[in-house]
């Protein structure tokens, strides 16, 4: 299985990179651009027996390591390969 | 008393305590490498500063996971003393040791700068010997240290006295402007439910003589030692 994490910090937690990078998008010129978070991406491969199976393996490698859930929120992708 | 200071790899601050422990205050101050599963007969283990695993992931993240963190967990939860300072303070918010997070520092910026902190709760090991409102100044160097943790949870631990360590100016009054990193309600240092265990941001290992600046550091461990002398 081919797996994409997508890992943010949580909506509501100060994200001081994300209101840096908006600000510095405006300062560009990019105007009206908001909601800028900035996290990580991390991709991975492992065989699983099914797509449902994999899904809560991944489940479980988000809660306990890929991200703090208590200041982030992560969602994947995953894809059989 | 024995001490037990850990070393991750990565960890930049171990020495630091080892000295601060045994050439300072003439402590029993051993290194454990974090791939050690006993804690021997430690009465309090230092996790130190540093940036244990490079900082991956996130501050902490991949530490926790250490074959010693199993032990430590046990440990603290036989009610064994656990100081974690810095990247120590992270390591334990990671395994859930101590609640709340430690996030990017809301300037971007690494701070390294000596600060105040007003003491908030002296009956605990690790501040016995001071007192509630005493202002002791202590030298901060990291990137991530703006605490966080749900409002609901940091009311009650704020009730419970969980807070130890508020950081504040030279007048022992607390704004914006004397939190340096944006901790949430200023805080630099917070302990568990039952005390046993304590993190904070700033470093008393690094204040100890005055040639480093201060000796404020020495109350904190010197509680430690009162604390299991009693």
């Amino acid at each position: 299985m081919q797996v994409k994490v997508f890992v943010t910090p949580r909506l509501g937690i100060l994200d001081p990179q994300g209101r840096a990078v908006e600000a510095a998008l405006a300062n560009l010129g990019f105007a009206g651009v908001r909601d800028v978070h900035v996290g990580r991406f991390i991709v991975l491969a492992f065989d699983a027996p099914s797509k449902v199976a994999a899904e809560e393996t991944v489940r479980k490698m988000c809660e306990q390591l890929l991200a703090n859930p208590m200041i982030e929120d992560y969602r994947f992708e995953v894809e059989p390969g | 008393m024995k001490w037990a200071v850990v070393r991750f790899p990565g960890s930049l601050d171990d020495d630091d305590a080892l000295y601060a422990l045994r050439d300072v205050l003439e402590q029993d101050a051993s290194i454990l490498w974090h791939k050690d599963e006993r804690l021997g007969d430690a009465e309090c283990v230092v996790l130190p500063g540093g940036f244990s695993y490079g900082d991956y992931l996130r501050c902490g993240a991949i530490a926790r996971f250490s074959p010693i963190m199993k032990s430590i967990a046990g440990f603290a939860a036989e009610g064994g003393l656990v100081l974690g300072i810095c990247n120590g303070f992270q390591i334990l918010c990671e395994a859930h040791l101590l609640p709340g997070a430690l996030t990017r520092n809301r300037s971007l910026s690494f701070i390294c700068e000596t600060v105040t902190v007003r003491v908030e709760n002296c009956q605990t090991p690790f501040t016995r010997l001071m007192r509630q409102g005493d202002l002791i100044r202590l030298p901060i160097k990291h990137g991530e240290g703006c605490y966080v943790t749900p409002e609901r949870e940091l009311r009650q631990m704020e009730e419970r006295g969980q807070v130890l360590l508020r950081y504040v100016g030279s007048d022992g009054k607390q704004n914006e402007r004397t939190t340096p990193n944006g901790s949430m309600r200023a805080i630099a240092g917070v302990a568990n439910e039952r005390f046993n265990v304590f993190g904070l941001m700033p470093h008393p290992e690094h204040a100890v003589e005055m040639m480093l600046g201060g000796t404020d550091g020495l109350k904190i461990f010197r509680s430690i030692t009162a604390s299991v002398a009693r």
